[in-house]
């Protein structure tokens, strides 16, 4: 046996993640660990949306770990791009950025053979035959070559976890306000104007039509929607959007307060509403299936989303599925939430969040959530002026849809404005039109930009 | 003079972009207005024809004629529901904020959500 102790040491040395950190750019993923901590921290010390927010933080302190090899970005853009994928050196065959294939890409689409261009074999350290090389990467490559953040982001991908945890907020959800007072629904399509300005900020900023899209969705204030949206769109940007989505989500209760103040007086504030009637068993039963149905007849690019938030409802209502029902609020929807943040936290690799862009995508993401705030407000303003003054604008706000979050704020200015206000009751109906809305709203943004 | 002109058409470009965007934009939040006021009509058409099947139900039941003899004991003054509240809950003698309190506690020490308990009534318990 040739065994050498300074070898071996030196070799345990430059292959440790230490090593990682004074490599070519590894001072970056230093400091998306230092990000990560401080996600953690909001999350457990300052319990802003701890659910999803400790899982993604932990998720990007794994993926900048350097060496873990838990998360492989260019193997999902080689899937994303559909071009051959070197998995030895863990490189695309393709840089987008400056649009250069690496590969014959006629001799390719002819014989599915990858011929490598001499740049790129001029540019690894293995001769070509060392080299396993993937033509077109499937979910079983995935499973065969990448990390278990890479098989757990596979459910991101394939659009299973939003909808999932959709099945579970909609099992959660109780639509009784919302059919009481069907009105409600003006409200919650008006507080999805900030996806559409943020949209149309993003492409003034010079985003492509897809990541625009992905980058409004954010102002629908709805975590697995802008999920669901940004993966089949720009999955590049998954990332940043899922954080600053669940970042602002979590910062309602800061954001939405003052727009309230600035934008009602002290008088539309202070009013009560009337108690709305009560709905009958059977209407809440039908409700999810006139809903699934209508709105995907509507929009067929919701049915993945407004399908298993209608099913979720109806285990619910039907009262003869309670463990259906149970499992999906309770059981199913933690361990997807598990996933979710975890596998959303993993694709925060340094080289792909430490950009101009992600800080772009916040500031769009916080006009997208102030003006979905002003545009429920508005719209809620006019109700009240239209009814005659029973109707209190301020559940305009709880319009964008992170439930119960933004109805909870409703509740609290109203009872500031007047102790004896209970709006909570009131606001839940706009807050989940919202979900309906900002589901209507992707689907659109999908059919268009799909 | 090239040099003016590509800046002249990328420049056309940028503006044609921002201009397909704004009508994108402005089409998307139609959509969605759109598409909720048909569904707002359409659940309230739902509703309409659930409680006029409720109505036409209940109907038959209702004009049995009473017997002469006894005069049917006066019925109880109807509680009007809680103010502010989209759910039944009814209450005997106390106040809303009392009763608010009470659900909140009630939903803490049941570790359950608000929104999935149903309260029909609360009373206060005069000793």
């Amino acid at each position: 046996m040739d065994f050498n102790i300074v070898d071996t040491l030196s070799t345990l040395v430059r292959t440790s993640g230490f090593a990682g950190f004074f490599a070519a750019g590894g001072w970056k993923n230093l400091i998306m660990i230092a990000v990560a901590c401080v996600l953690l921290y909001l999350g457990i010390a300052k319990k802003f949306e701890p659910l999803l927010l400790v899982g993604i933080a932990f998720g990007t302190l794994l993926t900048n770990i350097p060496g873990a090899g838990l998360y492989h970005m260019a193997m999902w853009d080689a899937y994303v791009y559909g071009v051959p994928y070197d998995a030895t050196n863990d490189r695309m065959l393709y840089d987008a950025e400056k649009n250069i294939k690496y590969f014959d890409e006629e001799e390719f689409e002819e014989t599915g053979i990858v011929k490598l261009t001499q740049e790129y074999k001029d540019s690894i350290t293995q001769d070509e035959k060392e080299l396993e090389i993937i033509a077109e990467l499937s979910f079983t490559d995935v499973a065969h070559l990448g990390g278990l953040l890479d098989i757990l982001y596979i459910g991101v991908k394939a659009g299973i976890y939003p909808c999932l945890i959709f099945m579970g907020v909609g099992a959660m959800t109780d639509f009784g306000p919302l059919i009481a007072r069907p009105s409600s629904l003006i409200l919650g399509a008006a507080a999805q104007l900030g996806v559409f300005l943020a949209f149309f900020g993003a492409i003034c900023m010079g985003f492509a039509g897809k990541e625009a899209a992905s980058i409004g969705i954010i102002g629908g204030a709805d975590g697995p929607t802008a999920i669901y949206l940004t993966t089949q769109l720009a999955p590049a940007l998954l990332g940043p959007i899922a954080i600053a989505a669940y970042s602002y989500m979590a910062l309602i209760p800061m954001i939405q307060p003052p727009l309230m103040r600035a934008l009602t007086t002290e008088k539309e504030r202070s009013v009560k509403m009337e108690q709305a009637r009560t709905v009958s068993k059977t209407e809440k039963i039908v409700f999810p299936i006139v809903v699934a149905g209508f709105v995907i007849l509507l929009v067929p690019s919701t049915a993945p989303l407004i399908g298993s938030l209608m099913f979720g409802n109806l285990l619910r209502e039907t009262g003869v599925t309670e463990r259906l029902s149970d499992t999906a609020q309770n059981g199913l929807m933690n361990i997807v939430t598990l996933f979710l943040g975890i596998s959303v936290g993993a694709t925060t690799v340094a080289a792909r969040f430490l950009t101009a862009r992600t800080l772009m995508i916040i500031a769009l993401g916080l006009i997208a959530f102030a003006f979905s705030t002003v545009g429920g407000l508005l719209v809620g303003k006019l109700m009240y002026k239209l009814s005659g003054g029973k109707i209190n604008p301020l559940i305009g706000s709880a319009g964008v849809s992170a439930v119960p979050m933004a109805a909870r704020v409703s509740q609290m200015e109203g009872q500031k404005a007047n102790p004896s206000n209970f709006l909570l009751m009131h606001a839940m109906g706009p807050n989940v039109a919202g979900v309906i809305g900002s589901a209507i709203a992707a689907g659109y943004l999908l059919a268009v930009f799909g | 003079m090239y040099i003016i002109s590509l800046a002249a058409s990328t420049a056309g470009e940028t503006a044609d972009k921002i201009a397909k965007a704004g009508l994108a934009a402005i089409l998307g939040y139609a959509v969605v207005f759109f598409g909720l006021v048909l569904l707002m009509a359409v659940i309230t058409i739902m509703g309409k024809v659930m409680a006029s099947k409720t109505a036409a139900a209940t109907k038959p039941a209702a004009p049995a004629p009473a017997p002469a003899a006894a005069p049917a004991p006066a019925p109880a003054p109807e509680i009007p529901a809680a103010p502010g509240s989209a759910g039944e809950v009814k209450l005997f003698d106390v106040p809303d904020k009392e009763a608010a309190m009470i659900m909140a506690i009630v939903a803490d020490k049941m570790q359950r959500p608000l929104n999935e308990l149903r309260f029909k009534s609360i009373k206060e318990v005069k000793k």
